[in-house]
């Protein structure tokens, strides 16, 4: 089993212009840096993706944006990204906001093999418009359903060539997730290490999730809002 | 009248030994400043951190180590990190204690509204819409009155929706508002501010006797 590709541009070679992309990362944090480079690269078109965030306007998702490389984005929240906002005001972008937490999940389903879940969130908003609706015990849900995608790009700390994966603080986000629910599912990690290498008890993401893994090699890994506390 | 550390301060009266708190962006932040000395809570940041520690010493920033806010932060001793699905499985599941969020608009049946503004402003919704569907103790930590000075603080809400009858309190610079089956309930005045002012800026029903007490902190 050979799951080892040498850069993101070999491990993305068979992604066409309309595909169903997940992409893991909060913010900045965690983005698979190295895959959407090398979608901008491929220059691939009309993509749907669904990610948390839409990065910001020259860096993440922002890139695939400028080059107008994608059709409609499914997040959550797009604050930190002006052209994002322009495109969806002119209707140029086609946008699915959907709650943080109902994103994760509509993941999680997909990695779980469930068609859908229940959840509160977005009752009696416009989110909840069309959806079917149950109540349990005193409360209301909304039906939503599992994720398709065709491919999962995510950026974990270290991988093994198996595909086992572990994260690191707060990048593991979604990420962990999105490498359930895709049907091919590309993984960039910083540290490609020995099978045995990593703890069993330790992994985050059993390898049968995932179908090709690479080393990234020079991370960015921008910092969106750098605060700190002075030294006196 | 009360700044924003004031709102944060009064907020940070809820809290109790024990709890496990989620505080929005802005003003709810500055809750954490004001965790009394000896009281253990524990902030969760819907990113995957329980155990939110404050701002990193210049230079030892982690670009993997953020909050919600995707500000540069730390952990403390007996942190966690997980996966979003489990980080809104614990909000859903009720296991937090405390949600203090800021707010657009409050309705008198405790509607908020806080993502969207139509044709002008699309942000999204981020985890405000699963906290509030789940949460069991909402708070709002707001501005009286929008940069148009029109009061918040509304019969209905006119902009999209975040959730249903779901604020427990709303505190802002004028003063800490409850909900009865009426409308909003004024508890406390802010240090100096009249009931009549507080009257005049707020547009929903609002229950108002001008004996409230003056907002205090212990």
């Amino acid at each position: 089993m050979n799951k080892v590709f040498t850069d993101a541009l070999s491990a993305l070679h068979d992604l066409q212009d309309g595909t169903t992309l997940m992409l893991g990362g909060f913010g900045l944090c965690g983005i698979p840096e190295h895959c959407i480079s090398a979608l901008v690269q491929k220059g691939v078109r009309n993509l749907t993706c669904i990610s948390n965030n839409a990065g910001v306007d020259d860096f993440g998702l922002g890139l695939l944006l400028q080059n107008h490389q994608i059709r409609k984005m499914i997040a959550s929240y797009v604050g930190e990204n002006a052209e994002f906002e322009r495109q969806l005001l002119s209707g140029e972008l086609e946008v699915e906001l959907i709650p943080q937490g109902t994103l994760a999940t509509r993941c999680l389903a997909a990695g779980y093999g469930m068609p859908a879940i229940y959840t509160p969130a977005g009752y009696g908003t416009e989110v909840a418009e069309g959806k079917e609706t149950r109540v349990f015990g005193d409360k209301t849900y909304l039906l939503e359903t599992a994720f398709e995608a065709d491919y999962a790009l995510v950026k974990a700390w270290k991988g093994d060539r198996l595909g086992n994966l572990v994260f690191r603080a707060t990048s593991r986000n979604f990420n962990p997730l999105m490498a359930m629910a895709g049907k091919i599912t590309i993984a960039e990690v910083e540290e490609l290490v020995e099978p045995g290498d990593l703890d069993p008890d330790h992994i985050h993401v059993p390898g049968i999730y995932v179908h090709r893994i690479f080393v990234g090699t020079n991370y960015e890994k921008r910092i969106e809002q750098r605060t700190v506390r002075a030294r006196s | 009248m009360l700044d924003k550390n004031g709102i944060a301060r009064t907020i940070a009266r809820e809290l109790r030994d024990g709890y496990y708190v989620n505080l929005g962006i802005g003003i709810p932040t500055l809750v954490a400043n004001f965790i009394p000395e000896g009281m253990d809570v524990q902030l969760q940041s819907e990113n995957g951190l329980l155990g939110m520690g404050p701002f990193p010493w210049e230079g030892e920033e982690d670009p993997d180590l953020i909050n919600a806010g995707k500000q540069t932060i730390t952990t403390l001793p007996g942190s966690v990190f997980f996966d979003s699905a489990m980080s809104f499985g614990m909000i859903r599941a009720g296991k937090v204690d405390l949600t203090v969020l800021g707010a657009m608009e409050v309705s008198q049946n405790g509607d908020i509204a806080n993502w969207k503004i139509p044709g002008k402003m699309v942000k999204g919704m981020g985890g405000a819409m699963d906290l509030v569907a789940s949460a069991r103790h909402i708070v709002v930590a707001m501005q009286h009155v929008n940069k148009a000075g029109e009061s918040k603080l509304l019969p209905a809400c006119t902009l999209p929706l975040t959730g249903l009858a779901c604020v427990q309190k709303v505190v802002t610079e004028l003063g800490v508002f409850g909900f009865d089956p009426q409308g909003f309930v004024l508890l406390e005045r802010a240090p100096g501010v009249g009931v009549e002012h507080i009257k005049s800026h707020t547009l929903g029903f609002l229950t108002a006797h001008g004996s409230e007490p003056e907002i205090t902190w212990p």
